[in-house]
């Protein structure tokens, strides 16, 4: 209980005091995160609106499978980012290794199937409420999904910070392409690694909180600005 | 000079669904002008008739002919279903949607919308959600919606279920002017009153089939078929 409390105090009094390593960690965990939600949710959502409205011969499995990579363990993502970043890898030349970019790289990796997932069972509710409008209007497939979009533009915010809590929370693949960098590619869950790994519970658990309280932040802030909850509104 | 879609020309229309006969074969011509009320009991292929017309059903067999290539109907046809889709929009949004979609310019297709909202008693709903609306207020948006293409032809089914006199009164009003502006309309309902305050022509389903078809003074003055006659005496048909 006293470690606790003293994480508390350690995490408030690094708040407090805007400590810089604790600022410049906060900061490149959002930019890294925040990024690589962008990124995979541009990716995801058409896909998963796509996935909704389009028949194809193997749909069935492309779903399973789409939610069985739900569950991609970070650490194997981590593991085949590394090497195909490492030097003797394909993508060695980029040097690309070690470096915030292939931290997104395998976040986007992780979160965007879970982002497509979210956003297909969403979208094919819609899609089956409109279905009949959208024929009879004689849109096109592109104008069909911009319209799932759109209207369902709540419901797949839920998509995206699913993917951001799933992103912001995730150590292994980061750990393993970022390499825990002080000043290059150390973020908040890595931090709490390292010091967790040298005994240091209290400042652990003040990097904690922190990261918390980002998260709930993060999720306020994006329902406040979707007015999710506002009258009539979904 | 644009070219009429109409007269449309159904003929051996069948449409099975999993190896059961919905509707079929049915032969049918729909002229340039008129209103036609599409009668019968439930499960006679009312809907599935004018969804197959319309082009939301596909055929197991024959065909559906128009003046001009099908690609190019669709833009000249609407279709307001039983149960109104409302879009999780706002009134104003619900009706410029099909303009929009269709390359009208966005203050254009708002101020279209303030007009028809304003002619359905909705002016003063326009930024209100339209899914949140009455069921009476929701058929007519998706009437109004439907009409602000001005269409050659507008698919009814059953628009009035459920709705109270005085709902069906304004719903029925808009229809009459709507006809009168030139929309050829095809109507499908239970209601026999409201079939001869509307009907220039009937047709008369019965499992699938046509078994009356005739100018309504002649559906409802002598029908041919005993089952036209047993509907219109109130009994129950099936």
């Amino acid at each position: 209980m006293g470690e606790i409390w003293e994480g508390l105090m350690a995490g408030l009094w690094l708040v407090v005091t805007l400590d810089p390593d604790l600022v410049e960690i906060t900061l490149r965990s959002l930019q890294v995160t925040l990024t690589a939600v962008v990124i995979g949710s541009a990716i995801a959502l058409p896909f998963g609106a796509w996935l909704a409205i389009r028949r194809f011969r193997h749909r069935r499995a492309t779903i399973a499978l789409l939610n069985a990579l739900m569950g991609l363990p970070p650490v194997v993502v981590g593991l085949i980012v590394y090497l195909l970043l490492s030097r003797s890898g394909p993508f060695g030349v980029l040097g690309l290794l070690f470096t915030p970019t292939a931290m997104i790289i395998a976040q986007v990796i992780i979160i965007t199937p879970l982002i497509a997932s979210i956003a297909h069972q969403s979208i094919r509710d819609i899609w089956s409420e409109y279905h009949d409008l959208l024929i009879s209007l004689s849109t096109t497939k592109r104008q069909r999904i911009a319209t799932l979009i759109w209207d369902g533009r709540r419901a797949l915010m839920t998509a995206s910070l699913a993917g951001f809590g799933r992103a912001i929370g995730e150590v292994g693949a980061i750990m393993i392409v970022g390499g825990n960098i002080d000043h290059a590619t150390r973020v908040l869950t890595t931090a709490i690694a390292l010091e967790t790994g040298k005994g240091d519970f209290a400042l652990a658990l003040g990097l904690g909180f922190v990261l918390i309280g980002l998260a709930i932040a993060v999720n306020v802030a994006t329902h406040m600005i979707g007015r999710t909850e506002s009258d009539g509104k979904w | 000079m644009v070219t009429s879609i109409l007269p449309l020309k159904m003929s051996g229309a069948v449409v099975k669904r999993r190896g059961k006969t919905l509707l079929g074969p049915v032969d049918l011509t729909v002229s340039q002008t008129g209103f036609t009320i599409v009668m019968g009991p439930n499960g006679a292929g009312k809907t599935t008739l004018l969804r197959a017309l319309h082009g939301l059903e596909r055929l197991s067999g024959g065909q559906v002919q128009w003046q001009i290539p099908l690609r190019d109907t669709l833009q000249r046809q609407a279709f307001v279903f039983q149960t109104p889709i409302m879009m999780r929009r706002s009134v104003r949004d619900n009706l410029a949607y099909p303009l929009i979609l269709h390359g009208t310019p966005k203050a254009a297709a708002y101020a279209l919308a303030a007009d028809w909202a304003g002619r359905i008693g909705l002016g003063r709903a326009l930024d209100q959600q339209a899914p949140q609306l009455s069921g009476g207020e929701k058929q007519k948006l998706a009437l109004a919606r439907a009409l602000m293409r001005s269409p050659d032809i507008l698919f009814l089914d059953e628009p009035c279920a459920n709705l109270d006199g005085r709902a069906i009164r304004e719903i029925e009003a808009i229809l009459k002017s709507a006809q009168a502006g030139g929309t050829r309309i095809l109507m499908a309902t239970h209601d026999i009153g409201q079939a001869r305050r509307l009907a220039s022509d009937v047709v008369f389903l019965m499992h699938g089939k046509i078994i009356e078809m005739a100018a309504a003074d002649a559906f409802f003055g002598a029908p041919k078929t005993p089952q036209a006659a047993a509907l219109l005496n109130g009994d129950i048909v099936e």
